[in-house]
């Protein structure tokens, strides 16, 4: 993602007091580790400027669901809000903050896109990605069918209910090899875990990469 | 001496591997989710200002709910003024009980039904059954699923998990026709043998799909044509709904009339709408002589009192959410165990059904969110799974306890702790990736221990990276 960012003319700076937004306890049910750690992500976050995360489901819990987690007119809610505003997922900040689809890449495959839950249904990206990749150079992008079903990951639920998140996952992964694709893409490193350990356990010999790590192939 | 008591968890955990070993179901599941859900869509976007009338919808239930109490009242005083018997159950038994008292007063000795979740709620037919009153269901798919000896898997298509195969042998075996896949014939066997149970009937039963407290007047929506007669043939009615069924105004039908048929089957309406009020009136033709209208509870005021989770009280039980869902998809209705599956059923059973509902169903969830897309009235389901969540971790949800609920609690504070600050974040990470070092094989990790391992079953993990993006970025990540 910074090399993607850099070779636009877009300086990175990446604060070392970061360490979670706090999505995992929030989703477990655990709304008070989830304020504890929200609160570092605010202290790391408050002097940034634009921030940037390639992950649908950091950014979506981020401007969502983390501000509401501090009562309203509070500092802390204040500084969540002023954040929100200035946080974008990748593909969001390169077709809108940025202002550019083409960003110089070169990746000549097939390649197939898995939509993300949050990114897709938290933060409306659904285009944002598919055009970026029609700009990359040589690449052939075929859409598999139900693209926008959850993979299974879902965070805890893959190993809380590890049973039905690897019926999701090879359905998923099924999809994936029926399109002919080369390479799954998504937005979202859990969801590429999910299918990228199950496709190498079943010995499925499809690549899963990151869209940064497709957009900084040059 | 009474039987040991089911460990719902268990029994929610063996109900699920063996959906999941089943494909048949899977593909019964599969093709009968997408035809919905493809129905829905186009039907859906022949309607320009669909997201205005979610939003309308989602107004008028929550100032119902806001005013319960008060529209309830006014329900029941107009009902009453137009002859019809209005009664309170608090819970399922009382239900039963006045239902029952209701059906021996008449002296029906058989009873037909439109298609009702509600009185599946209350176990209706078993309590009938025991005042000496057999309950006939004449919906189709419920028809199907009574002869079959088994209970619905889904609110709106109760025999989706039901193949042409299935239904075929079963008609065969209990209509004695010959067996045959032709849809007519076996359609117009339920037809001729249901015509006569209509005809000899003393008691129908439904439920209400809306409720209009200006009016008094009970709404219904069906395409078979069965609740039609159901409601109007027997001498006596008795139509079941929950709290939560009432709308203010007459006004505020035709968005749920558009929405709820489009939602449910794809269809731009409802076959048959019946709008009710009272019994049969003096110079009128048809209709029973009596109505009686049993208004339950059943711990949907418990649902109310959580300024959260009442929003599921919204619910027009369209069964969309449950179309939508992938895990719905992949382990079908039963697995639940519950009368109300799906993302729906997950948020109102540990109310509604404390004692049937497994501590798992708020975690049966990826959050995909696919499920509020969908809802005609706007609820939000991954918010209330995750309301939930806190309910349950914090030993506040009705019903079985999470297991392990306290050592899980100590692990998220553990977690927590560790990523408060950059430091215990970089070193709880080393830690981690020593740890798992031994298990790494070819850059992949086959087998993790303890909880983990749910992982693995499956999948393969990832080995750590030899560097981290921190690393990375100290060490001079610019190029």
């Amino acid at each position: 993602m910074v090399a993607v960012l850099e070779r636009l003319g877009v300086a990175c700076d990446f604060p070392a007091a970061q360490t979670c937004c706090g999505q995992p306890a929030y989703n477990a049910g655990c709304p008070d580790e989830a304020r504890a750690v929200a609160r570092q992500f605010l202290r790391a976050f408050r002097d940034a400027g634009h921030i940037v995360a390639p992950s649908g489901s950091c950014v979506s819990f981020a401007k969502l669901h983390l501000p509401p987690l501090f009562e309203a007119g509070s500092p802390e809610h204040q500084d969540a809000v002023a954040i929100a505003e200035r946080l974008h997922e990748f593909s969001q900040f390169l077709v809108h903050v940025v202002g550019t689809e083409d960003v110089g890449a070169a990746f000549p495959h097939r390649v197939t896109y898995h939509d993300s839950c949050h990114l897709l249904r938290e933060l409306g990206v659904k285009d944002e990605p598919r055009r970026l990749l029609a700009r990359v150079r040589g690449l052939e992008l075929v859409e598999m069918t139900s693209s926008d079903t959850c993979c299974g990951f879902g965070g805890v639920f893959s190993i809380k209910q590890p049973e039905i998140s690897a019926a999701m996952a090879a359905d998923k992964v099924d999809r994936i090899r029926r399109s002919g694709a080369e390479c799954v893409v998504a937005g979202d490193a859990g969801c590429l875990m999910n299918i990228r350990g199950l496709m190498r356990r079943r010995g499925v010999n499809v690549r899963a990469m990151h869209l940064a790590e497709v957009l900084a192939r040059s | 001496m009474s039987p040991e008591p089911v460990n719902l968890h268990r029994r929610f955990v063996t109900a699920t591997r063996e959906a999941l070993a089943n494909p048949e179901l899977s593909r019964l599941l599969n093709e009968a989710t997408v035809r919905l859900n493809e129905r829905r869509a186009a039907s859906v976007a022949a309607v320009p200002d669909w997201q205005a009338l979610r939003e309308r919808a989602h107004q008028i239930k929550k100032d119902a709910l806001a005013n319960l109490d008060a529209l309830l009242a006014r329900f029941e005083h107009e009902a009453t003024a137009h002859g019809a018997r209005v009664h309170h159950a608090p819970a399922a038994a009382d239900a039963c009980r006045i239902i029952s008292d209701i059906a021996r007063a008449s002296g029906a000795t058989s009873a037909v039904k439109g298609k009702s979740m509600v009185s599946e709620e209350v176990h209706l037919n078993a309590a009938l059954a025991e005042a000496g009153v057999r309950a006939i269901e004449s919906d189709l798919g419920e028809f199907i699923v009574q002869i079959a000896g088994e209970t619905p898997s889904h609110i709106i298509a109760p025999a989706l998990h039901k193949s042409r195969g299935d239904v075929s042998r079963l008609f065969a075996e209990k209509l004695g026709i010959p067996l045959t896949d032709d849809l007519e014939t076996l359609t117009r066997a339920a037809r001729e043998h249901l015509r006569a149970e209509f005809a000899a009937a003393g008691l129908g039963l439904s439920g209400v799909n809306l409720a209009v407290a200006e009016t008094g007047t009970i709404v219904l929506l069906e395409n078979e044509g069965n609740i039609r007669l159901s409601t109007s043939m027997p001498r006596v009615h008795v139509a079941l709904m929950g709290i939560e069924k009432v709308i203010p105004r007459t006004a505020d039908l035709p968005v749920f009339l558009t929405l709820l048929p489009r939602n449910a089957t794809g269809q731009p309406m409802a076959t048959y709408v019946s709008m009710l009020t009272g019994p049969r009136r003096p110079g009128e033709l048809d209709g029973p002589d009596e109505l009686h209208i049993v208004v339950l509870d059943n711990g949907r005021s418990a649902l109310r009192a959580d300024p959260v989770a009442r929003e599921a009280l919204m619910c027009i039980r369209c069964g969309a959410c449950l179309n939508a869902c992938p895990v719905y998809r992949t382990i079908g209705g039963h697995a639940y165990g519950t009368v109300y599956a799906g993302p729906i059923g997950s948020v109102i059973s540990p109310y509604l059904q404390p004692a049937a509902s497994a501590p798992d169903l708020p975690f049966a969830s990826s959050l995909c969110g696919a499920c509020a897309e969908v809802c005609p009235v706007k609820i939000d389901l991954p918010g209330l799974l995750v309301h939930l969540r806190g309910l349950a971790m914090r030993g506040d949800l009705a019903g079985e306890r999470v297991a392990a609920r306290g050592l899980q609690r100590i692990a998220m504070w553990m977690w927590a702790f560790a990523m408060r600050t950059p430091a215990r974040y970089r070193l709880a990470s080393r830690l981690l990736r020593l740890g798992l070092r031994p298990f790494v094989r070819d850059g992949w990790i086959r087998r993790l221990p303890g909880p983990a391992g749910g992982w693995t079953g499956a999948r393969d993990f990832p080995a750590p990276a030899k560097k981290t993006f921190r690393q990375s970025w100290t060490a001079g990540l610019k190029r």
